[in-house]
């Protein structure tokens, strides 16, 4: 069953195009890697397939379990499914971890959350979600949240950048939860061990789809890229 | 004679529970009638009236380490009043206390408030005080506090006001803290303003002693056409003082905000820093909110609710 479908996508901001007609398939309980140079679309990719506000596409549809959600607000495309973990996550004064958490999981276990990333809740839960928080922190609680929400589709933008090599096993294995219970994860990574845990791949260059396949020939198609665009020119056109 | 009928009713006007005041030292007072006195060993509340004031004069005697905190109820029960408080406080050497004033004006359609305060804080002296206001629905309480604060040697001033339940009113807070070597004074003020609110927040605080330290902080939300004005204003006038200001304001709908951080420095030695941002809720946090399935409008409260928390 096709969970995602992004067609002929296009997204322009200040004036230039940042999406180019992409297209992408992803099945219920895919884990789908998103790989590509700096600037090459894939944070902008996730933005619009959230529906954030300056993220509408100029043309294209976006299916999810095929219906039309290319003009739906966010809490719109929440309430389906899908839901954001952001590359730098935001920061909140005055909001528990604990009630950070479990705002989108209804009875969710939050403590359970809270250790499936590696934080002790009687360290974290009542800690506020500030910036008294490292980044690797932060990410964890964002990560906790997403496992608490039980989304359909996940989203993790970079979610291992920052974090140390120990926590990156546990983070992994967050991934890996995600898909055994039942979540669709569409993981935007720079580093290819994280990426290696995806069933699929497509690598991004110039807002398009250049190359897909499974992870280890995108992979391999990535590293032996000869094109300069992937380093921050453009390659096809 | 106490008589805290008329508390408990302010207190569930304002949808508080009211705190277990009998047992501590306290100080009730309704408009210029006072309801209840009680001081304890080593911490002297002098209280009488005046035509138009009431006057008040607080000592904690040196060394004193209150683990209770003291109560401070200031209210109004009739739909109209005026309530005038002159306050001499001194928290001689050595001495810690907690203060927690409550300010309770959800029933009046239309009262005034105003306390001038006189704080010393001798030297090694700890004074946390907590002031909260309870407003009802009322646009027409106006609320004057002005204080000056000392604080010697050693001395730390840790305040807290809060003014986020009910109408504001109008609001003029003018507050004026000298801090000598090696004392603290940090001002944290929260308030949320709607409706036709006057807000105008005037913190000073001037670090004459060597390695004083000194915070200014404000968080406001502001929405349907309320004005606010901030001023923090942080001086580093000995070496080693380190100071800072500390604003942020959200704001919506037709409500206007100004902060002015002003930092001043007469000493080669000192530094003094500050930041303001003012400006609608933060599109990412709206967006993180609502990413959970949070509508934007309860995802605003979050975000407004947590920054006056």
């Amino acid at each position: 069953m096709t969970m995602l479908r992004l067609l002929d996508v296009s997204l322009m901001r200040r004036n230039a195009p940042i999406l180019d007609r992409l297209s992408l398939d992803m099945a219920a309980g895919e884990i789908h890697a998103l790989i590509g140079a700096n600037g090459s679309g894939k944070s902008t990719l996730a933005y619009t397939i959230m529906g954030c506000e300056g993220y509408r596409p100029e043309r294209g549809q976006i299916l999810f379990l095929d219906r039309d959600i290319t003009t739906l607000p966010v809490h719109e495309r929440a309430h389906l499914g899908i839901t954001l973990a952001w590359q730098e996550p935001a920061r909140f004064e005055g909001l528990q971890i604990r009630d950070y958490v479990g705002l989108g999981g209804k009875g969710a276990d939050v403590d359970a959350c809270l250790r499936r990333v590696g934080l002790a809740p009687d360290q974290y839960a009542e800690r506020p979600t500030d910036k008294t928080l490292s980044g690797g922190e932060r990410k964890r609680v964002e990560l906790a949240a997403v496992l608490a929400m039980r989304p359909r589709l996940a989203i993790l933008d970079e979610p291992t950048a920052g974090i140390d090599m120990i926590s990156l096993d546990a983070l992994i294995a967050v991934i890996e939860a995600l898909r055994a219970e039942g979540s669709s994860v569409l993981l935007i990574t720079h580093q290819p061990e994280v990426a290696a845990h995806a069933d699929r791949a497509s690598q991004l260059c110039g807002g398009r789809i250049v190359f897909q396949g499974t992870t280890a020939a995108v992979l391999d198609n990535y590293r032996r890229r000869t094109c300069k665009r992937c380093d921050g020119e453009t390659c096809h056109g | 004679m106490a008589d805290l009928k008329p508390l408990y009713t302010l207190f569930s006007a304002a949808g508080q529970t009211p705190p277990a005041i009998p047992q501590d030292a306290h100080l009730v007072a309704y408009g210029h009638t006072i309801a209840s006195i009680k001081s304890v060993p080593g911490f002297r509340i002098d209280v009488h009236t005046e035509a138009d004031s009431l006057i008040a004069e607080i000592v904690v005697a040196r060394g004193l380490r209150n683990s209770q905190p003291v109560h401070l109820c200031f209210g109004l029960y009739e739909q109209f009043g005026v309530q005038n408080v002159q306050l001499k406080f001194t928290l001689e050497p050595e001495a810690e206390l907690t203060l927690l004033s409550h300010c309770l004006f959800a029933t009046p359609l239309a009262a005034r408030h105003a306390m001038q305060g006189d704080i010393r804080i001798m030297t090694g002296a700890t004074l946390r005080y907590q002031e909260a206001h309870y407003h009802g629905s009322s646009g027409e309480i106006e609320v004057v506090p002005h204080a000056t604060v000392v604080v010697e040697q050693g001395a730390r001033y840790l305040a807290d006001f809060s003014l986020v339940q009910g109408r504001v009113g109008h609001l003029d807070v003018d507050y004026t803290v000298d801090v000598g070597d090696d004392g603290v004074a940090e001002l944290t003020s929260k308030v949320y303003g709607f409706g036709t609110d006057r807000i105008r927040l005037l913190e000073r605080v001037r670090l004459n002693g060597k390695g004083a330290r000194g915070m200014v902080k404000t968080r406001m939300a502001l929405k349907d056409d309320a004005r606010a004005e901030v001023l923090g204003i942080m001086e580093g006038n000995a070496a080693g003082a380190r100071g800072h200001v500390d604003c942020m304001e959200i704001v919506r709908d037709r409500a206007l905000a100004s902060a002015i951080p002003e930092v001043r420095v007469s000493h080669p030695l000192a530094k003094v820093t500050h930041e303001a941002a003012i400006g609608s809720v933060d599109s990412q946090q709206l967006e993180t909110l609502m990413a959970r399935g949070l509508r934007p409008d309860a995802a605003v409260d979050v975000i407004v609710r947590g920054m006056l928390r």
